[in-house]
């Protein structure tokens, strides 16, 4: 006989565990379901995790969470073939606690999620693929697994089956992926002693750094690379728009491997030992890439719902948050007796719109597109910043009006004046 | 028919690193998993139960976290699960883990007669193949290691017979019940578990014994104390100083190469170029 | 061994270890003759070479044990043993043990082991081996270490330091049996180099009854079906091993490993992934969980040299490289590297070699 449960949640990343933890901890009868072998074996991120989505849900979170180190340094590098000009910003506000934001390995924190989502109540049964969902007529009532016997049943079920979600477009829920939406990104952790990784990042007991790249590095497509710290290892990585990589064609993997030799990234990685090499998609759509995020029995959040601000590398909070505000639509409802109709669940949308998730997606909604159509900002400008900073820097004879005047002129050969000013203008819009 | 089937939680061995520096084993984040040589003896249990029904049980010693090894093997079909967890366990060697295991065996014979042990090949964190042997001569059972293929089980006149890899060749045995298979590598593939047993699994309540409830009341013969064998020294593997000559030439041609490392072999390793062209010849 | 793997070392070695007067009766080291279908496995040889060097330094007889069914072969055997470096062998002959069977070869050696008492006991990790030393270990109630790739002597404890991997390779850790006699170990094949063999030694043999008749013995072998030979490869023992690695890509360019081998009259290795991707069979598979092998000349072509590989063939006199990757483990211990793409480089090989035989003719 079929089980039959209140709400199935497919996917144990951020944003089901979210979904998951908040379900059972009401009460709820939850249905976890993972196709990886455990919890977070094959999900990819950075990985910054903002302490704000999750201490929403978990307030102690920081008791027993896998947190590799908290970031009180934020390097931004724009670089050069040779060189990179930089900033950094430190600060000893971000050293003290609760801190803001910690490196994580997800191998390990969708692990940990996903236990206090199952004390929490919720079922999980891993390796366990979701192929369809089970229709009565335009409602879903179900899903479809791979294993024999594979039918449940639930109220509701819930699509956090991050990026790809075969689910919501074989159902039709979502359009196709457009290349021009997705970024691919590919990243390596490289083992490391901590004592190494302590000294050549100046840093000490479990702070960290983070290092995000543009420029150069990404052969004119629209992309940026980063390397952050965690207790034993390294993680370095680069992304790029799906559309660039099929444009240019350059492999993700060739990309990475002149990054890892650029002569400013080589000595921060020496020595370490490949651990783990892993690639994986971004939506990078934005707002406007948004599909509808709920209907008759059935909710989409996180990845799977395009819900990542790629202005400021953010997902895994988006997930989480929308996990959460899904799971307490639910509640609600559930709290009153109604339905999961697609009319009752239009809350979680308006719950959504009200909150940090949709007012920044719709700040940065121009943003895919400008830098879509305007590749300079990957190649012209970073080698005019580091030219120019060569050029104040090194000391040769020549005064510095001169030099500044150099300057001026190889920006405006490069890019016309109307054009620096274009840029400019567009880059406000855009943040505005 | 009721099987027990031994097996092991490891940590993934592929993904263990050792520390450059103080060549200790960094272990953050390896995922534990059944010893991959265990499987191949619980799908042979899982087969022998399909055809002649009865029951498997599988027992693990270890420590708490190896419920979930345990609970895999539920997923896969397997009846019961008994998890041997006790502080005195601490620091076996394969001598104290056998009497640990087999006379947690005799304590589940008690509850039902056990016809058939099997254990894995060996281990991938220990690799010492020897808790099996060991069982199976603390017990009193027959022993059969390197099974390739059951061939046959009668369980009226309670006897089997096997297939079992020697070093030229394949021996047919034929023994009676009680015995202890270890099976061979690549043998069986494990099923895909089912929905059912999925859920089973999910929910099982495993049993847990502790060192009483395990039947084991002598502590000298467990643990630490039990074990003749005491590891001195943990080293890295010493580093050959010596790098490869590397082979180069003017025009970095394969051909040019080739020729260029031939003659080096020839000139500098007589011995071993003899070797060479009277082996070709 | 759980003990590595869980215990906290248990420091051993500070003071002397004194052993009590009816351990100290445990004296000179033996090793088990291993035998099938007629042939003495080499590991036994390899094993009596090793052992000759802790009897030396112990200053004990070194012996070998025969187990075997009444017939020419045994004695045969134990001469060998002799010529191998044994100064005696125990012999138990009896048509019990025609084949090898777990009951009567465990009842066998330990009732040796409790009459003559060794203070060590070495076997081949084969098959037979470890089969027979974990029955007789736990029947004696002794420690054994297995798998061995180092055998010691820690002079201060007289003891046996055996040195293996742990951690799938990663590390070394060395175990002592400090108050148990005998000490046990296991050696895998190809792993100790095999001694000089000396036709004139000579030896004695003493002979022991079993103690056991048929109708005891319940497990039978009813038919034994050996290995075709000519089909089986014999990486084990062969004096060039051309391997090919996860960098050949596919089974098409692994056809240039093939070329190669079969030009040197050499046999085909591979790495894990490679078997694993049943470009070979299991049997060919180099390493940790595959075969140890110690050529004359190892070619690996598209390894990187991981040390589950790099354990199972470091053993070879003469190591060759060819990797693209210029930091490719494999060329910290080769003996010579090419760094360049295989599938340009190994035609090249095989083309070379051609020429060189073709000129070692004409010289001949
Ligand atoms: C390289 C990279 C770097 C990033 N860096 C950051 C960062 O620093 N900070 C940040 O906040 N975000 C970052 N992100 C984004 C972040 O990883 C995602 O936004 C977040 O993981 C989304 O969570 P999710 O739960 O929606 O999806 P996922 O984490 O993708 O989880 C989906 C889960 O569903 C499972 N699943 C899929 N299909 C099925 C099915 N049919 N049946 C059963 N299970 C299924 C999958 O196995 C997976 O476990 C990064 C992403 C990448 C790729
Ligand atoms: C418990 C355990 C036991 C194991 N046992 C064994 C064992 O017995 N034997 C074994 O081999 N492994 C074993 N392994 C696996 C081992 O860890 C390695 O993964 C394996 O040896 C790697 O094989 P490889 O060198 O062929 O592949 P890779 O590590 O992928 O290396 C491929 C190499 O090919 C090179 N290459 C690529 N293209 C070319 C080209 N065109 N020309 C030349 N070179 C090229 C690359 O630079 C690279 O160095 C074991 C692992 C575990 C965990
Ligand atoms: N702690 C343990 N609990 C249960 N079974 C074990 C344990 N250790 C070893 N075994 C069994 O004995 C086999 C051989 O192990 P080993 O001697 O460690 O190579 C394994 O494959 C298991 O089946």
């Amino acid at each position: 006989m079929a089980e039959k449960f209140d709400a199935i949640v497919v996917g144990a990343g951020p944003s089901g565990n979210a979904a998951a933890y908040t379900l059972a901890k009401s009460g709820l009868k939850v249905l976890q379901l993972e196709r990886g072998e455990y919890p977070g074996s094959k999900n990819v991120q950075g990985a910054i995790l903002y302490s704000d989505a999750l201490e929403r849900i978990i307030p102690d979170f920081r008791e027993d969470a896998p947190l590799e180190r908290h970031i009180i340094e934020q390097r931004m590098w724009v670089l050069d073939d040779e060189s990179f000009v930089g900033t950094h910003y430190r600060s000893d506000e971000f050293n003290k606690p609760p801190y803001n934001r910690y490196t994580i390995i997800r191998a390990q924190f969708d692990k940990w999620f996903s236990q206090k989502a199952q004390e929490a109540g919720a079922l999980l049964l891993c390796e366990t693929t979701v192929s369809d969902l089970i229709m009565d007529g335009d409602r879903v009532v179900g899903v479809q697994t791979d294993r024999l016997g594979g039918s449940v049943h639930a109220d509701i079920v819930i699509l956090a089956d991050g990026v790809n979600s075969v689910l919501a477009r074989k159902a039709g829920f979502r359009p196709e992926l457009n290349p021009g939406d997705v970024a691919l990104a590919v990243k390596e952790i490289h083992f490391m002693p901590e004592e190494t990784i302590q000294s050549r990042f100046n840093i000490s007991g479990e702070s960290g750094v983070v290092i995000e790249m543009v420029g150069k590095i990404t052969k004119g497509m629209m992309g940026t690379g980063f390397l952050y710290t965690n207790k034993e290892s390294l993680t370095i990585g680069v992304g790029c728009m799906l559309s660039d990589f099929k444009k240019q064609k350059v492999s993700p993997n060739q990309l990475l491997e002149e990054m890892k030799n650029h002569p400013s990234i080589k000595p921060l990685i020496e020595g370490g030992e490949m651990k783990e090499y892993a690639a994986h998609l971004i939506p990078e759509g934005g707002y406007k890439a948004i599909p509808q995020i709920y209907g008759e029995g059935w909710m989409i959040v996180g990845d799977s719902g395009m819900f990542v601000n790629a202005v400021h590398r953010e997902g895994s909070n988006l997930a989480m948050t929308t996990g959460r505000i899904a799971a307490e639509t639910i509640i609600e409802l559930a709290e009153k007796q109604k339905p999961f109709s697609a009319r009752n669940l239009a809350a979680y949308r308006e719950k959504l719109d009200a909150s940090f998730v949709m007012k920044d997606l719709k700040k940065y909604r121009n943003m895919p597109g400008i830098f879509h159509r305007n590749p300079q900002f990957f190649t012209t400008y970073p080698e005019l910043v580091n030219q120019a900073a060569h050029t104040m820097i090194k000391v040769d004879g020549i005064d510095k009006k001169t030099k500044e005047r150099e300057i001026r002129n190889s920006f405006t050969h490069r890019r016309s004046l109307f054009g620096l000013m274009g840029d400019a203008f567009k880059m406000w819009r855009a943040f505005e | 028919m009721h099987i027990v089937v031994c097996i092991k939680q490891v940590p993934d061995s592929a993904q263990i690193r050792v520390h450059p520096v103080t060549n200790t084993i960094m272990r953050q984040g390896v995922p534990a998993i059944v010893n991959p040589y265990d499987l191949f003896s619980l799908e042979e249990a899982l087969r022998l139960k399909d055809i002649h029904g009865g029951r498997v049980t599988v027992i693990t010693m270890g420590p708490p976290q190896a419920e979930a090894a345990l609970r895999k093997c539920i997923s896969f079909g397997a009846d019961e699960a008994i998890l041997v967890t006790d502080r005195a366990f601490a620091g076996a060697d394969t001598l104290a883990t056998s009497y640990a295991l087999a006379t947690a065996i005799a304590q589940i014979a008690k509850d039902q007669a056990v016809d058939m042990v099997f254990c894995g090949k060996q281990t991938i964190d220990g690799d010492t193949a020897q808790v099996g042997p060991g069982i199976a001569k603390r017990m009193d059972m027959q022993l059969l290691t390197y099974v390739s293929q059951v061939d046959s089980l009668d369980i009226t006149s309670r006897t089997v017979q096997v297939q079992r890899r020697a070093e030229g060749g394949v021996q047919v045995l034929t023994t009676r019940l009680p015995c202890l298979v270890t099976m061979l590598e690549g043998t069986n593939e494990m099923r895909f578990a089912t929905m059912d047993n999925m859920f089973r699994a999910a929910r099982y309540q495993l049993k847990v014994w502790d060192r009483v409830a395990a039947g084991i009341e002598d502590v000298s013969k467990i643990g630490l104390k039990g074990s003749p064998t005491v590891v001195s020294k943990v080293f890295a593997p010493q580093a050959k100083t010596q790098r490869a000559e590397i082979i180069d030439s003017e025009s970095g041609e394969p051909r040019d190469l080739a020729l260029t490392l031939i003659s080096k072999l020839f000139t500098q390793h007589p011995a071993m170029s003899e070797a060479v062209v009277k082996q070709s010849a | 061994m759980s003990a590595e793997t869980k215990a906290p070392v248990k420091k051993a070695g500070k003071g002397k270890y004194e052993l009590s007067d009816e351990l100290k009766a445990y004296q000179g080291v033996w090793v088990f003759v291993e035998h099938e279908r007629g042939e003495v496995h080499p590991v036994s040889w390899e094993l009596l070479g090793e052992g000759r060097k802790l009897a030396a330094q112990l200053g004990v007889p070194l012996s070998g044990v025969v187990l075997g069914a009444p017939g020419l072969a045994t004695r045969r055997f134990c001469e060998e043993a002799f010529f191998h470096g044994a100064d005696n062998c125990y012999l138990i002959e009896d048509a019990a043990l025609g084949n090898y069977r777990n009951q009567p070869f465990t009842k066998g050696l330990t009732d040796l082991v409790n009459t003559y008492k060794p203070e060590i006991l070495l076997l081949g990790a084969t098959t037979q081996g470890r089969d027979l030393a974990g029955s007789v270990a736990t029947t004696l109630k002794t420690g054994l270490t297995a798998d061995c790739t180092e055998l010691n002597i820690d002079m201060e404890n007289r003891s046996l330091a055996a040195s293996r991997p742990t951690f799938g390779g990663s590390l070394l850790c060395t175990i002592l049996t400090l108050n148990y006699r005998p000490q046990m170990a296991t050696v895998r094949p190809r792993v100790m180099s095999m001694p000089q063999r000396d036709n004139s030694r000579t030896g004695s043999i003493v002979q022991h009854p079993l103690g056991l008749i048929e109708t005891d013995i319940v497990t039978k072998v009813l038919e034994y079906i050996p290995d075709n030979r000519q089909d089986k490869p014999q990486l084990a023992f062969a004096d060039i091993i051309v391997s090919g690695g996860r960098g050949m890509k596919n089974p098409e360019n692994f056809q240039l490993i093939w070329d190669l081998a079969l030009l040197l009259g050499a046999e085909v290795g591979a790495s894990r992934p490679v078997v694993q991707a049943g470009w070979v069979d299991l049997e060919r598979q180099v390493g940790q969980s595959g075969k140890t092998v110690r050529p004359k000349l190892y070619i690996a072509a598209g390894i990187s040299g991981a040390i589950q590989h790099r354990v199972g063939m470091e053993g070879s006199d003469v190591i060759i490289a060819i990797n693209n990757d210029p930091n490719a483990p494999i060329f910290d211990f080769a003996t010579y590297g090419i760094v360049g793409n295989a599938m340009t480089i190994l035609p090249a090989l095989t083309q070379a070699f051609k020429q060189q035989f073709a000129v070692a003719k004409m010289a001949s």
